[in-house]
């Protein structure tokens, strides 16, 4: 079954809106993606925020992850994970678990 | 994977006043994959060393580089960072540096930060608190050559005046545009006079601040970032191919396997004998009796069975070298990774494990590029368990002498090749297995995660390559010279003292026969008697100085493993059931005083060697002891 137009969600884009859409799987290419991890190869998207522990965050942003920057899904490992994104001017791979933790907007969105 | 050296020494110099010798002195600071120690050996090529800070393990290359004027400048290559919020110990010990906290040296006289120019806004986020910290400071941007190559381009004067700081344009690996680096440590490079308004400093603990202050600066300074590099792209469709990347990854792995193993044996050969025939050519020129023994038998053959495995080292290390400058290494962790993460490891691990297959101490010294702790002390506690080229020794002569050459195993492969391959695999799987004991018991906690930047494909430079197989060759000597060298003089003073009438004990009535005969009662279980005894106490200084001494013990001369009389001697002295225990205790025990020095270094204290002792030897001795109830039951 295929959804012509996404409905805004009446929730806020939570783990209620992750856990959903994961339930709904793959069927789903309509439902926007909200997290890293639904990003698939050669999409691109907004950062939002960054839902993990402080010191990871950190290191992240060291790596170019701030919220707002332009970040590209642009391969993955042999065998789907890790997957590799372009941000900020380098290559950078994660594994999709964390991936999973770091919300994304889509590019059209972006107030810049 | 981190640019700089991935591996540091055992024995270094410490750092104090007098290495500064009253020179100016400059420490070279910049994010990891700047190319930061290409440029620190294009300053002093051959004239550096490595020094660490007292009570850190953190190390750093230091160096004199000579000006075109003939004035000599004491130069530091800090760490790879990306920050300086001391949350590392690589972090503390640059800020540390920087700030005069370390009064050995005090505050540096000047400093030029190493930047990326191709990644110049993720990298100026470094710059920000070093600028900050108000002392002269030159800007290098390197990869000058890439930035063209790939169609980008900035305005240094503009970036000059708005930073406050001179900028050099710079190709490291090229040699480009040193010459700016030398003007500027001749104190001749004048710090740029701001005609514009400048964007102020961040805020530093604001990160996004941060971004957003380097984000100005590139736009003030007419920064055009470079398209992104189409060469990686088409490789990375190459190597991380669904499937043709697991097919080179496996080949890779395999031609490293063959060089350190086939490859290094004429060269190990040559070495030995190099060794033998000039400890036989020295003996005449000592006087008879006690000097000559301890001078040709304990050091000069002591120190030469650790000077054996210098080829097949460096072999192994300009594997590494060429795999890591060319930006291999980092694919291969992302291959691994998935694999590894099954076991609670991660695909920078991957590196170090295959290190340890030559050896664990170059092993242990590589888990420095995995960040996570973690996961570090992970990979440090079972690096040992994989089979190191000096178990191989020991496996040949027990495997020979109680498996006949002819005996067939399955097909065309013999009985000795299988046992071989079983020792092999069981190592591997005992580090399998205690991973994820370590995973569901003391490193349960914390969590593995794994971050890992793809550096762009580039040729590796001989030069660089060629100086960092001199400085391994240097401080693999250093060692052989020095903790291995001290050990076995003790071993030597066991096996041939107390004398009577100034002649050498017989081996039973030696001080080390002494300790065999006192094992005793722990061993036999095994099927061992004093003499293996002997051999494993000798053996924990370094693994394969369990021949020697059974060959002195045996009364048998320049034993070693291919000896027909030793393997004899064994065959009249074990059981089979003993020789597998014997086997097993070898695949499992962490003999290694080396390993042991390592990990206390690489973990900051006892309290994990302890634990990785106390942990081998106890699961060696339980595997031999069921290995042999196991043996003696079927025959």
């Amino acid at each position: 079954m295929q959804l012509d137009t996404p409905k805004p969600s009446p929730y806020p884009k939570s783990r209620v809106q992750l856990s959903f859409n994961k339930l709904r799987g793959k069927k789903l290419e309509s439902v926007q993606p909200t997290s890293l991890a639904d990003l698939r190869c050669g999409q691109h998207a907004v950062l939002g925020d960054l839902d993990v522990a402080d010191e990871l965050r950190r290191r992240l942003m060291e790596m170019g992850f701030f919220p707002g920057s332009r970040i590209d899904a642009t391969g993955c490992a042999p065998g789907g994970d890790p997957r590799i994104y372009r941000v900020d001017g380098s290559e950078i791979a994660l594994r999709a678990e964390t991936a999973a933790q770091i919300r994304i907007r889509p590019l059209a969105a972006a107030a810049d | 994977m981190a640019g700089n050296d991935s591996c540091h020494p055992v024995a270094t110099d410490s750092v104090d006043a007098s290495i500064r010798a009253g020179q100016h002195y400059v420490a070279l600071v910049g994010p990891p994959n700047a190319g930061k120690t290409t440029l620190f050996n294009r300053l002093t090529g051959l004239r550096q060393k490595v020094a660490n800070f007292p009570g850190v393990t953190v190390e750093h290359h230091v160096g004199r580089a000579r000006t075109q004027q003939g004035r000599e400048v004491f130069v530091i290559d800090l760490p790879g960072v990306y920050s300086l919020d001391a949350r590392s110990e690589d972090e503390r010990v640059t800020a540390d540096v920087l700030t005069g906290a370390k009064t050995e040296l005090g505050r540096p006289d000047s400093v030029v930060i190493v930047l990326d120019a191709t990644n110049l806004h993720r990298h100026l986020l470094l710059a920000a608190p070093v600028l900050a910290l108000g002392l002269p400071t030159l800007v290098v941007l390197n990869m000058a050559d890439d930035l063209a190559a790939r169609g980008g381009s900035v305005d240094t004067a503009a970036l000059a005046a708005q930073l406050g700081a001179p900028v050099a344009l710079v190709s490291a690996a090229k040699g480009d545009g040193v010459e700016k680096v030398m003007q500027f440590l001749e104190g001749s490079l004048a710090r740029p006079h701001s005609t514009t308004k400048r964007v102020e400093l961040p805020v530093l603990q604001d990160l996004p601040g941060c971004r957003t202050w380097a984000g100005q600066i590139g736009t003030k300074s007419g920064y055009r970032a470079p398209a992104p590099p189409v060469w990686t792209r088409r490789l990375d469709g190459i190597f991380l191919h669904p499937w043709l990347g697991p097919l080179i990854f496996v080949l890779v792995v395999a031609a490293v396997f063959e060089t350190i193993f086939s490859g290094a044996q004429p060269l190990m050969d040559a070495v030995e004998k190099l060794i033998v025939t000039s400890g036989n050519s020295l003996a005449p020129l000592l006087p008879e009796g006690l000097l000559r023994g301890a001078l040709i038998d304990g050091v000069w053959n002591g120190v030469g069975s650790v000077v054996v495995f210098l080829p097949q080292i460096l072999l192994l290390f300009l594997f590494i070298g060429v795999l890591e400058d060319s930006g291999y290494l980092a694919r291969a962790a992302l291959i691994a990774d998935r694999t590894m993460s099954r076991v609670g490891l991660q695909g920078k691990a991957f590196i170090p494990l295959l290190s340890a297959y030559a050896c664990a101490v170059p092993a242990i010294m590589a888990t420095r590029t995995i960040e996570n702790t973690r996961d570090r002390i992970a990979t440090i506690l079972i690096a040992p368990f994989m089979t190191c080229s000096a178990r191989l020794p020991v496996y040949l002569l027990i495997v020979a002498a109680f498996i006949p050459e002819t005996a067939p195993f399955a097909g065309p492969i013999g009985a000795r090749t299988a046992a071989l391959l079983g020792l092999y695999i069981i190592g591997f799987l005992a580090a399998i297995v205690t991973a994820q004991l370590l995973r569901s018991t003391i490193l349960r906690r914390e969590r593995s995660t794994f971050i890992l930047e793809l550096p762009p494909y580039r040729m590796p430079s001989l030069r660089s390559l060629a100086l960092r197989l001199w400085d391994r060759a240097l401080i693999f000597l250093k060692r052989a010279g020095t903790v291995i060298l001290g050990v076995l003089m003790v071993l030597w003073f066991l096996a041939n003292f107390p004398r009577t009438n100034g002649q050498p004990p017989d081996p039973e009535h030696s001080y080390a026969g002494h300790i065999g005969h006192a094992a005793e009662p722990a061993i036999q279980p095994l099927g061992f008697n004093w003499k293996v005894g002997v051999g494993i106490v000798a053996s924990f200084a370094a693994r394969e100085a369990i021949i020697g001494t059974l060959g002195t013990l045996y009364g048998i001369e320049n034993a070693d493993k291919d000896s027909d009389k030793l393997q004899e001697a064994l065959r009249a002295d074990l059981t089979p059931a003993g020789a597998a225990a014997l086997l097993v205790f070898f695949a499992f025990a962490m003999q290694c005083f080396s390993t042991t020095a390592i990990v206390r270094r690489e973990t900051g204290g006892w309290f994990w060697p302890t634990v990785q002792f106390s942990y081998m030897t106890a699961f060696a001795y339980c595997s031999a002891l069921i290995t042999h109830a196991l043996v003696s039951a079927r025959i």
